[in-house]
């Protein structure tokens, strides 16, 4: 408690204008030797082509956590959020150098079926994208391509539950997804993701599409699903990142317009006390 | 007056306040006057263009309606052709035929097309040389002149490889390969207007490509698929120069079948009527117009209310 508070003081004292605010107990420093990592990335490159996206990073994402992967525009951050859960597949001339490993198996391996690791990595975007079917069928498809069994029904029920929304849709289940409101629509998207019954969730930049108040009961959805789910989120609000995040990872680019890996530790040590110069800048809005 | 807002205090001020105002005035009342006419002329150009192809339609209808009225009737329906008796010539074994064609049509438009615009769209590589080759085809398919696919037909389907001889089947298949390229066109242009969100956000979940493309792409695009089957259909159940050289007879008493036997279609039938000197045939042949126009409108009439079913918004 009396950690807390005076990071909290500190924070005011060093970055008035930033105005933090923790919403849950914050990581303590020590933690992040605790609990077991999920990703392992050694030395991995993201190519478009010719170009270099992102160089050279190595981490270590952990279980039942919130990371948040935050940096400038352009930094790669999308780029690499999407090689977890090899959605970068998609671009013909996607490539990665490296390894990410998960729970010690790497993920691009040719044996690796990339449709079973999307079952188990799952990915909320940025706009929120419901399919044009009703909300019951949203929910349920992930399920049914996944040949899921069990009483649908009942699926659809618990994943809207968990994911904060089952109290508002339970009587229109049958209603376009496309008729909620823009935060309904991204719980929607949490609530499908979740149906499938992933290990981690990604989420690139949930909630900037979305109005303060729908932020603020996303931030606190993703707060509730740590204790059953990983987390990263890739995010462009610091403050969205002190608020919610255990750990936060900042990449930078330099000229050559690759991202690279600067700083990653539990959230409050990298906004009261960074160990690298850029860090501090960027944390402190002198740049970015 | 201190204080009034639109009227300063002092004279001078206030002369140079009016002015301003006035320039302003002016200068936003002042819409050019020829660009005012301009709009007009215009504007008035495009109802003009609307209102010529409304009217030669509403035109063609009302002749249409008013030459062939006369003959209008159930047994123009259940009655066989003859070339002696026109007061008891009708259309059966005609619109039998157009719809035998016309269903053979369809049921092979709609895999191949649909196919062939799923393959082109979702799992070619754009950038691969035959793949370009093959779109460019196509395109340039769609303008071919239909009396070519007609010898096509002759050539390759009645004779030739096929062998199928003149039956309504060889019929089928000649109208097919020409309104392949209008649907694959219209289904290509449907499965890329599904926005890319929709597919990503299925893959996201542990979807196979076949599975987004069955569960997800497909049915939102059937709207505009649909619409291109619908185009097709009419202008198939319209065509006679091909289907002339391919056989189709214009006197044939019996029923037609699809494999064998001689066959005829509505706008052959049509043709044939309208060539014979009698007075009586000519108001047959409009009276078969307004026959083939109820069928066409009865076909996109059921294929658009199929399309308003699947029809979705973003």
């Amino acid at each position: 408690m009396n950690v807390e508070l005076r990071e909290r003081s500190e924070l005011e004292d060093a970055h008035g204008a930033i105005g933090v605010r923790i919403l849950t107990h914050a990581a303590e420093p020590g933690d992040r030797t605790d609990g077991e990592a999920v990703f392992e990335l050694d030395n991995v490159s993201c190519y478009y082509g010719g170009f270099r996206a992102v160089r050279d990073i190595s981490l270590s994402i952990r279980k039942n956590a919130i990371s948040a992967i935050i940096g400038p525009s352009g930094t790669g951050k999308s780029t690499l959020l999407r090689s977890f859960n090899r959605m970068n597949d998609l671009v013909p001339s996607a490539r990665l150098e490296g390894s990410i490993l998960y729970h010690g198996v790497d993920l691009y391996d040719r044996k690796v079926d990339p449709v079973e690791v999307r079952r188990r990595i799952g990915m909320v975007f940025q706009k929120p994208n419901p399919f044009p079917k009703s909300i019951y069928d949203n929910v349920a498809f992930g399920p049914k391509v996944a040949g899921m069994k069990g009483n649908m029904d009942d699926i659809v029920e618990e994943s809207l539950r968990r994911a904060a929304l089952w109290d508002e849709v339970k009587d229109k289940l049958r209603q376009s997804g496309l008729s909620l409101s823009g935060g309904q629509q991204q719980r929607l998207c949490i609530a499908r993701a979740i149906a499938v019954e992933p290990d981690v969730i990604l989420m690139d930049e949930p909630c900037s599409a979305l109005d303060p108040v729908a932020t603020l009961r996303i931030e606190q959805l993703m707060i509730e699903l740590k204790q059953n789910y990983t987390i990263v989120i890739v995010t462009h609000n610091m403050q969205q990142a002190a608020r919610v995040s255990d750990e936060t990872v900042f990449l930078t680019m330099d000229d050559d317009r690759a991202g690279y890996l600067v700083e990653h530790g539990p959230t409050p040590q990298i906004f009261t006390n960074p160990t690298n110069r850029l860090t501090e800048d960027y944390v402190s809005g002198r740049f970015g | 007056m201190a204080g009034d807002p639109i009227m300063p205090a002092t004279g001078r001020t206030r002369l140079a306040s009016a002015g301003a105002r006035r320039a302003t005035e002016s200068a936003l009342h002042n819409a050019s006057s020829r660009d005012h006419l301009t709009s007009v002329i215009f504007l008035a150009l495009l109802l003009l263009g609307l209102s010529v192809a409304l009217f030669s339609l509403a035109a063609l209808l009302t002749w249409s309606l008013i030459e062939g009225a006369p003959r209008l009737g159930l047994e123009l329906l259940t009655n066989g052709p003859s070339t002696v008796r026109p007061e008891e010539a009708g259309f059966r074994t005609a619109i039998l035929g157009s719809l035998l064609v016309v269903g053979g049509v369809v049921a092979i438009i709609v895999p191949v097309g649909v196919g062939a615009a799923i393959y082109l769209e979702e799992y070619a590589d754009k950038e691969r040389w035959w793949n370009r080759l093959i779109e460019l085809n196509i395109q340039n398919l769609a303008g071919v002149p239909s009396i070519v696919f007609g010898i096509l037909g002759l050539a390759f389907i009645v004779r030739g490889p096929l062998s199928l001889g003149f039956v309504a089947a060889a019929g089928s298949l000649t109208l097919a390969l020409l309104v392949l390229p209008t649907v694959i066109i219209a289904a290509r242009e449907a499965l890329r207007a599904v926005p890319a969100s929709i597919r990503e956000g299925s893959l996201a979940l542990g979807a196979t490509r076949w599975q987004t493309i069955r569960r997800q792409t497909l049915p939102a695009a059937l709207p505009g698929v649909l619409t291109g089957v619908i185009l097709a259909v009419a202008r198939a159940t319209g065509e006679a120069a091909p289907l002339l050289l391919v056989g189709a007879v214009t006197f044939v008493t019996f029923d037609p079948s699809f494999l064998e036997g001689a066959y005829s279609t509505l706008p052959v039938q049509i043709f044939n009527y309208s060539n014979r000197p009698q007075e009586e045939f000519r108001v047959l042949a409009m009276a078969g117009v307004i026959v083939m126009l109820g069928l066409v409108l009865l076909m996109n009439s059921f294929a658009v209310w199929l399309r308003n079913r699947f029809e979705r918004s973003w």
